[in-house]
């Protein structure tokens, strides 16, 4: 097995472990948890409204509106990271078809290997910090090293030549 | 039948199981579901304007329900096609795992219950519920479907053991069949353009709809209730912008994923091309028909919102013409297992 095949390969095992570790610990530290508060809040918000207590309705609402930022990168964190290393898996089980030379496929894989991290990373650290500059921009940095990636990756699939 | 081949026959007839489920779902419970939910949620606000709490309150045990109805069947469709993504990932293994044949076998008809009795207890969650269980919480259902998520996590331990005796075992290196057929570089190819172009439609919404879609929620349903406080007809017209919202997101959401799993299923698929047993005018019919499928079924179900039905008929349509690609692969991997028992036959 060449370095390319063995960074995406091992990488991705690797990856996929700790995601599931991360949907693990999430499931049953944190995931009931906070869909009992989320839901809990906008049935709060409609109830105190009926009750015509305007403030706390608002401020349960807010509360809805925060814990539902926070639950969708969470289980996007989750859902990505583990997606990104079944893709690495399977494009390193074929990787030997991409037709370019060997360094240019480490360099590829490495690239991946580095989005794939990089870009779960970057929307997690979104819920530590609602609209930090950093988070966003080490999740932009990530999702486009994976994008160029696999574009680069697709064409050297299409430039292998098929056997007659 | 070996285990690599019970692997893909089961993984190829789970996805296409998973995948019909899905179709199903999509034509005849998905939008009835949400227009319930639709007018839950109005009959909540026409409580809050009637200074009724304990209505609000039933109105929300109805918007659960129905939630966990949704939910649940949507689990069901991606569990099920997730277990067989996972059974033809396994089947590439087999050749790697240092166990015995019949051990091998055992694993794979454990992993392949698993992969079948999950998505049933999850179904089954919504219609059991809580049911002659022994528990406060936890009904017969959840307890099906977590045995068979545990029978899952057996086989995949046994698999990882097996796969860590065959690098003790000294050979340490994994090369799959190179063969370079025309369906396995389309397959390769396409699928991993149909990934790519999920992840673009993926950032693209990140970037320009993801938030504007959070603060839009937060401000419709803050409407709503101010007009519901104020006992104004506007209320109406605020619960029917957040079915939109919410309809908005399940779409583009849908989009995403479905065509990054369309993509890994044509590269998973690129490698049992070797085991499909049919003539090659034959194989490519069924490439092509996957990959237009797999193209089809998630740039109409993001049209679902500008074109209305006649999206969502031709969504389905893509979602079939996967099924029936999937079938004819089927049917030629069960002409090779014929094939090699016949072969086997002869020699005994």
């Amino acid at each position: 097995m060449n370095r390319a095949r063995k960074v995406l390969v091992f990488g991705g095992l690797a990856l996929a472990a700790f995601g599931m570790l991360y949907g693990l610990y999430y499931a049953v530290f944190v995931e009931h948890q906070m869909l009992d508060h989320m839901g809990g809040s906008l049935a709060t918000a409609f109830l105190r409204a009926a009750e015509r207590q305007i403030p706390e309705s608002r401020m349960a609402l807010d509360a809805y509106a925060l814990t539902k930022y926070d639950y969708v990168r969470q289980v996007d964190v989750h859902s990505h990271w583990i997606g990104l290393a079944m893709l690495m898996i399977v494009l390193g089980a074929a990787f030997d078809r991409v037709a370019f030379s060997e360094r240019p496929k480490l360099r590829i894989a490495w690239a991946l290997l580095a989005g794939s991290v990089l870009f779960p990373l970057g929307v997690i650290l979104q819920t530590a910090s609602h609209g930090s500059m950093f988070a966003s921009a080490l999740a932009i940095v990530g999702s486009a090293l994976v994008t160029c990636a696999l574009a680069v990756i697709a064409f050297g699939f299409m430039r292998e030549k098929t056997a007659s | 039948m070996s285990a690599q081949r019970l692997l893909v026959f089961g993984g190829i007839a789970l996805i296409a199981g998973g995948m019909l489920f899905g179709d199903i779902f999509a034509v005849f419970v998905l939008h009835q579901n949400g227009g319930q939910t639709g007018a839950a949620l109005l009959a909540a606000t026409e409580a809050v304007a009637a200074q009724n709490p304990a209505a609000v309150k039933d109105a929300f045990t109805r918007i659960g329900g129905l939630l966990e109805d949704r939910g649940t069947k949507v689990d069901t469709h991606v569990h099920m096609t997730d277990a067989g993504y996972l059974a033809l990932l396994l089947a590439l293994a087999q050749p790697y795992i240092g166990l015995s044949a019949a051990r091998k076998k055992l694993l794979a008809k454990l992993f392949l219950l698993g992969g079948v009795l999950l998505p049933i207890g999850i179904f089954l969650i919504h219609y059991v519920g809580l049911a002659y269980s022994p528990f406060s919480v936890i009904g017969w259902a959840s307890i099906l479907a977590d045995s068979a998520g545990a029978l899952l996590i057996v086989a995949l331990v046994g698999e990882v053991w097996g796969l860590l005796n065959y690098f003790r075992s000294g050979k340490g290196s994994i090369e799959l069949p190179q063969d370079r057929t025309w369906e396995r570089r389309i397959l390769l190819s396409g699928g991993t353009m149909l990934v790519l172009l999920g992840f673009l439609d993926g950032a693209w919404y990140a970037g320009m709809n993801l938030y504007g879609q959070e603060a839009r929620e937060r401000k419709i349903l803050g409407d709503v209730l101010d007009a519901a406080v104020a006992s104004s007809p506007a209320a109406a017209q605020s619960v029917n912008d957040y079915g939109m919202l919410v309809a908005e997101k399940a779409v583009e959401t849908a989009a995403h994923s479905h065509i990054i799993e369309f993509g890994l299923l044509a590269m998973l698929l690129s490698f049992i091309q070797p085991y499909v047993l049919l003539r090659d005018v034959w194989k490519r019919r069924w490439v092509v028909l996957l990959l237009a499928g797999s193209l089809i079924l998630p740039i109409f179900v993001f049209l679902e919102l500008k074109l209305g039905l006649v999206a969502g008929g031709i969504a389905d349509l893509g979602g079939l013409m996967v099924i029936v690609a999937l079938i004819g692969m089927l049917v030629g991997v069960l002409r090779y297992s014929g094939s090699i028992d016949a072969q086997a036959g002869g020699l005994s």
